[in-house]
């Protein structure tokens, strides 16, 4: 296949970027978007030129590490799949791709079509954990937990915190990711027992970090490579009113959680 | 002459781990606050370490070359984790948890370390539990299980197809609560590029910012490497990219030694390879072979065209298919242990009755599971697997068999540890795959998410006190000291000149070539005069490399050849290392199969008078080869046999 | 902005029962007492603040979360995706502006001359009554007026038609079996709102 890329170079944090073009051909189609990227890149180190950039790791759609805007679709126009998993055959021979990092203020470009992620891990900091130290825990059979509820909560568990959903937002919003851990423990008898805390904690780390609002337009639903549902987005309404309008605050002083 | 003490304790083999913990000494709170300790890597081993070490309160700095902890590769294991809880009554207990993982590793590995492990796999699914990973249920609310490879009880708990996503995260959000705490100091995209000593003791690491190029020099009390395996030494295997051995082979050179390097597990149902422009291998979970069956054409005409295109294989009747597990291993079948199935696949496809267009491939058929139990169930219990194979070969495993073939997945070998899991520098601790640990000479699948945890959670937060408890007068380091300022040094000037070297050609194609030699001779199947041949090879490729490697880029900054280079340099030496373990040793032993060793069946030929150690290799300077140490393994509670799978 | 939002719909629905009051053949009857009684019932009349709160919080929410929206994505993509989502999600801003540049003239046109405006008057039994019905009629009698108010209502559809779902999922409703209950009543609040109300012009301006 005869391809032109249309990639983002952008030296570093504090330059300009721009778009710079690229002819590259004899691509096999049953390659991966990526192989094809290292072949391109294969290209450039020979010519002495500087490679293009991009996050990747374990190259089978769980590590949540690339992260490439393809065409318009965060992850390539595949539905439930990472760019990693994305394959050529899914293009046209003479296609035209267009290559952009994610874009959104909390996700700042470091090079290329690398961006810093680290505000999803300041979410899951905020409150995204049970708090529960190591040691001294009942038996894991002694709660019995519905299937069903364990099963949705698998569903919100299967987030890789790729950053897809907040790609694909018009708003640049993170409700999908926030929600999809909110509503893994509040499915859970476990989780739930701080569930009214974490809520509210994993929200304002969100809205503090300068992520867009969600007005539901369902394009994080639709790009998610887990196909994650925007009904965890629902669920997390539901937990941060109830938290917002319910929560009592006891008397007394409170320990701290240590 | 590195002094190999493994410190098992006294006693009885269910007793050592509760008497070990009795009489160790411990740190009180106020003493924890002022000792500092360094984990690499936040994988299953890092992450459940640094969280648990910083909730006992001790001040830890925990880093990784991912952009998120939540990225190490233990995200990507599939199947399961064991543990010995009998939820299915059917007769699991801690010491037939215990029995099978040694004998799993054909007898290569620690009993006191294996029993230890066995016994505190059941808290680690409690912990998870409590940590809210979603594992798998039956109607009744309960906990499921499925059976895996090696077993013959159903002990293994998982979360769908990504167990090891479900327990990273859950590690992960343990971490980050301590982050949060102010307990975990993070450092991401930072990687080890070598480990300080300091009087002989371990007291810092050189790391490298790898967003601004910097080199930075930090210090603790004790440094933990949780830094994985080092499969990626073969190019092609189902490790992450940027999986590699930086952290413990600089361990290594710095005088830990290295324990059983030529123990590699091939895992024998990846997808095969397809061209050589490929980067990675994909693994399809082991579970699959609880519901597939492993079958090659009988007779080579078929396979010949099956292999040119003219037959499909659903063309072929049943009496044509060779099921040659089922054949073989009548007991186990299609769940022998990883190692046994690979080379099976192996030995056929040699014989000429491989599939696929390279006729490297071997059926995974699931057309009779699917009349037995319905499509439904079978998507149910594999269809994210399905999905991800139909996304990679373009073909509908619901119609037609699977192909697969091993691939390079795992590695025994690692750093030697004693039972406290430090290495042979004090105050160097090795933990999950970095360690050489319990598995042997072979790993039995669902065993390395619970080693990795085991390790992180319930071990070393216990044995790291034993030695950090008569540092506590020891104050804080300072990283100027002059053994700081020179190891850094060393480091820069490694870098520096791989930067200069302004050759003709790229990292990946020395780190393709070098792959190349390591499947060919030090893969599946080895033999003396072929590892003789590696080992010259792999020399002169390091030569040629360090001549003719093209790095573009400067070093101050995001630099991913730079990063791959310094990574293949490593791999480079460690190569040769393991092609001398494998030659060393004169045997046919789980994943280490010398073809010279083998009975007239052709199964795994031990030599247990002579070979009944871990090979510790000690470093001795890149002009001398490496001298070999050995840990006698002491069998005292189980009887060695013959693996028998049939 | 979700229970705002609600709160319109309503509001939308109760002016559009009364408007097509207009179309009952009795002289305007019906519609100019409805119309008196919503200008000088108190209680009606006090509802009206609320009213007025309900779209200026819509409104100004509305600017204010677009606002933050815009300001989370400072550089936009070359290539912008149109995801397999919910399409008039993506506008509401603008079909939100363009609904409210009419609203303004839409108030001039009616509101403030049946409020502080001189009005003519009809004898309806004992009473004499502002004819509020003759003004409409006047104003949709010009064809331009008819255009202009079918191609605003037109996009008060698609501002509606991502309306009622959207609020339900804000407040947390998201059900798999009732979700897709409420998109179907979106849509069909959608085109019954703004569908009957475009009648109202398109009857007179035939008649």
């Amino acid at each position: 296949m005869d391809l032109t890329l249309k990639i983002w170079r952008q030296k570093n944090a504090a330059s300009k970027g721009k778009f710079v073009t690229y002819k590259i051909s004899d691509i096999s189609p049953n390659s991966s978007f990526l192989e094809m990227m290292d072949i391109l890149n294969e290209s450039l180190v020979l010519c002495g030129e500087d490679p293009v950039a991009f996050d990747h790791d374990c190259r089978e759609g769980i590590c949540g590490a690339c992260s490439m805007y393809i065409n318009g679709h965060p992850h390539g126009p595949d539905k439930a799949i990472t760019t990693c998993q994305l394959h050529m055959r899914r293009f046209k021979d003479g296609e035209t791709i267009v290559i952009e990092p994610w874009r959104a203020r909390p996700f700042p470009v470091l090079k290329d079509l690398i961006v810093d992620r680290t505000a999803f891990d300041k979410i899951i900091q905020a409150g995204g954990y049970v708090s529960v130290n190591t040691g001294g825990i009942p038996d894991a059979n002694s709660i019995p937990i519905p299937k069903v509820k364990a099963d949705l909560s698998m569903d919100a568990a299967a987030c890789i915190g790729c950053g897809a959903c907040v790609a694909a937002c018009k708003n640049a919003s993170a409700m999908l990711f926030v929600a999809a851990k909110v509503s893994q423990f509040a499915l859970l008898p476990q989780g739930r027992v701080e569930a009214s805390e974490r809520v509210q904690a994993m929200v304002a780390e969100m809205d503090n970090l300068g992520f867009g609002n969600c007005t539901n337009t369902g394009a994080c639903e639709a790009e998610c490579p887990k196909e994650i549902s925007i009904s965890n987005i629902a669920r997390m309404n539901r937990e941060f009113l109830s938290a917002k309008l319910g929560a009592q605050k006891p008397s007394g002083r409170t320990g701290s959680d240590a | 002459m590195a002094e190999l003490n493994s410190k098992i304790p006294k006693g009885q083999l269910a007793e050592k781990w509760t008497n070990y913990k009795d009489n160790i000494a411990l740190v009180n709170p106020a003493n924890k606050r002022r000792l500092e300790v360094i984990v690499v890597g936040t994988g299953l081993a890092g992450a459940s370490a640094a969280a648990s070490l910083a909730e006992m309160g001790f001040k830890v700095k925990n880093y990784c070359y991912q952009d998120s902890p939540r990225r190490a590769h233990s995200i990507a294991a599939q199947g399961g984790i064991n543990a010995a809880k009998n939820y299915q009554n059917d007769g699991d207990s801690v010491y037939r948890l215990f029995y099978d993982t040694i004998k799993g590793g054909d007898y290569r590995a620690r009993e006191a370390n294996v029993y230890r492990l066995a016994e505190v796999s059941n808290a680690i699914i409690d912990q998870c539990v409590a940590q809210g990973v979603p594992f798998a249920r039956e109607y009744g609310g309960l906990l499921d299980n499925r059976s895996f490879g090696g077993a013959q009880v159903s002990r293994t708990f998982y979360a769908r197809g990504q167990t090891g996503q479900q327990l990273l995260l859950g590690a992960y959000s343990a971490l980050s609560r301590q982050v949060k705490k102010g307990n975990v100091e993070l450092f991401t995209r930072h990687e080890m590029l070598d480990v300080v000593l300091v009087e002989g003791r371990a007291r810092g690491i050189i790391v490298r910012n790898m967003v601004t190029g910097e080199i930075e020099r930090h210090a603790a009390h004790a440094v933990v490497l949780a830094t994985g395996g080092y499969g990626n030494v073969f190019f092609l295997s189902t490790n992450a990219m940027g999986s590699n051995t930086t952290a413990i082979w600089k361990a290594f050179r710095r005088g830990a030694v290295f324990g059983n390097p030529c123990f590699t597990q091939i895992h024998p149902t990846c997808i095969p390879v397809h061209g050589d422009f490929q980067s990675k291998l994909t693994l399809m979970s082991e579970s699959l072979r609880n519901d597939g069956r492993i079958w090659v054409p009988k007779q080579k005409e078929d396979a010949e065209k099956i292999r040119k295109g003219t037959l499909l294989p659903t063309q072929i009747k049943e009496e044509d298919r060779d099921y040659y597990l089922e054949r073989r291993y009548p007991a186990f079948g299609n769940l022998v242990p990883r190692d046994v199935a690979s080379r099976a696949a192996k030995e056929r496809c040699d014989a000429g009755f491989g599939v696929g267009e390279t006729g490297l491939a071997v059926y995974l058929d699931f057309s009779d599971a699917i009349n037995r139990l319905g499509k439904s169930t079978i998507e149910a219990r594999y269809g994210n697997l399905f999905q991800m194979y139909e996304k990679i070969v373009d073909e509908n495993p619901y119609k037609t068999p699977m192909m697969i073939y091993p691939a390079v997945h795992y590695t025994m070998g690692g750093l030697w540890v004693d039972y406290e899991l430090m290495t042979t520098i004090p105050g160097l601790f090795a933990i999950g795959e970095a360690n050489f640990s319990d598995h042997g000479a072979n790993r039995l699948g669902a065993s390395a998410l619970m080693q990795g945890l085991a390790d992180g959670y319930f071990v070393l937060p216990y044995t790291i006190q034993n030695y950090l408890a008569d540092q506590i007068s020891v104050p804080k380091f300072s990283n100027d000291l002059p053994e700081f300022k020179l190891t850094e040094e060393e480091a820069v000037n490694r870098l520096k000149k791989l930067m200069n070297v302004r050759g003709k050609n790229t990292v990946d194609s020395f780190h393709k070539k070098l792959g190349h030699i390591m499947w060919e001779y030090v893969g599946m199947g080895r033999n003396a005069e072929g590892l003789k041949k590696a080992i010259t090879e792999i020399r002169a490729l390091r030569e040629e490399f360090w001549k003719d490697v093209k790095i573009p880029g400067e070093m101050n900054e995001i630099n991913p050849e730079l990063e791959k280079a310094s990574r293949v340099a490593d791999f480079l030496e460690l190569g040769e290392l393991m092609a001398r373990d494998a030659l060393h040793r004169d045997e046919s032993c789980g994943g280490h199969f010398r073809e010279e060793f083998q009975t007239t069946e052709g199964e795994a030929l031990r030599n247990d008078q002579e070979f009944m150690y871990a090979a510790a290799w000690e470093f001795t300077g890149d002009t001398q080869e490496p001298k070999l140490n050995k840990e006698v393994l002491d069998y005292e509670f189980v009887e060695v046999k013959q693996r028998n799978y049939k | 902005m979700a229970l705002a939002g609600l709160f319109l719909i309503s509001f939308l629905g109760v002016h559009l029962g009364i408007n097509l009051l207009i179309l009952k053949n009795d002289g305007r009857e019906a519609f100019n007492i409805a119309a008196h009684f919503m200008v000088t019932n108190p209680v009606v009349q006090s509802m009206q603040w609320v009213l007025f709160g309900g779209f200026i919080l819509h409104i100004l929410l509305g600017a204010v979360l677009q606002i933050q929206n815009w300001m989370a994505r400072p550089q936009r993509y070359k290539v912008e995706g149109f995801s397999h989502t919910s399409y008039f999600s993506k506008f509401m801003i603008h079909t939100g502006l363009i609904i409210f540049a009419f609203l303004i003239l839409h108030l001039v046109n009616f509101f403030f001359k049946a409020k502080f405006g001189a009005m003519p008057e009809v004898m309806i039994g004992d009473h004499m009554y502002e004819d509020m019905g003759l003004l409409v009629i006047e104003k949709f009698s010009n064809l331009s007026y008819v255009i202009l108010y079918i191609f605003w209502l037109l996009f008060l559809g698609f501002h509606l038609d991502h309306a009622f779902h959207s609020a339900m999922q804000s407040l947390g409703l998201n059900h798999s079996k009732y979700t897709p209950v409420f998109f179907g009543i979106s849509r069909a609040l959608a085109i019954l709102i703004a569908g009957g109300f475009m009648i109202i012009p398109l009857v007179i301006y035939f008649s």
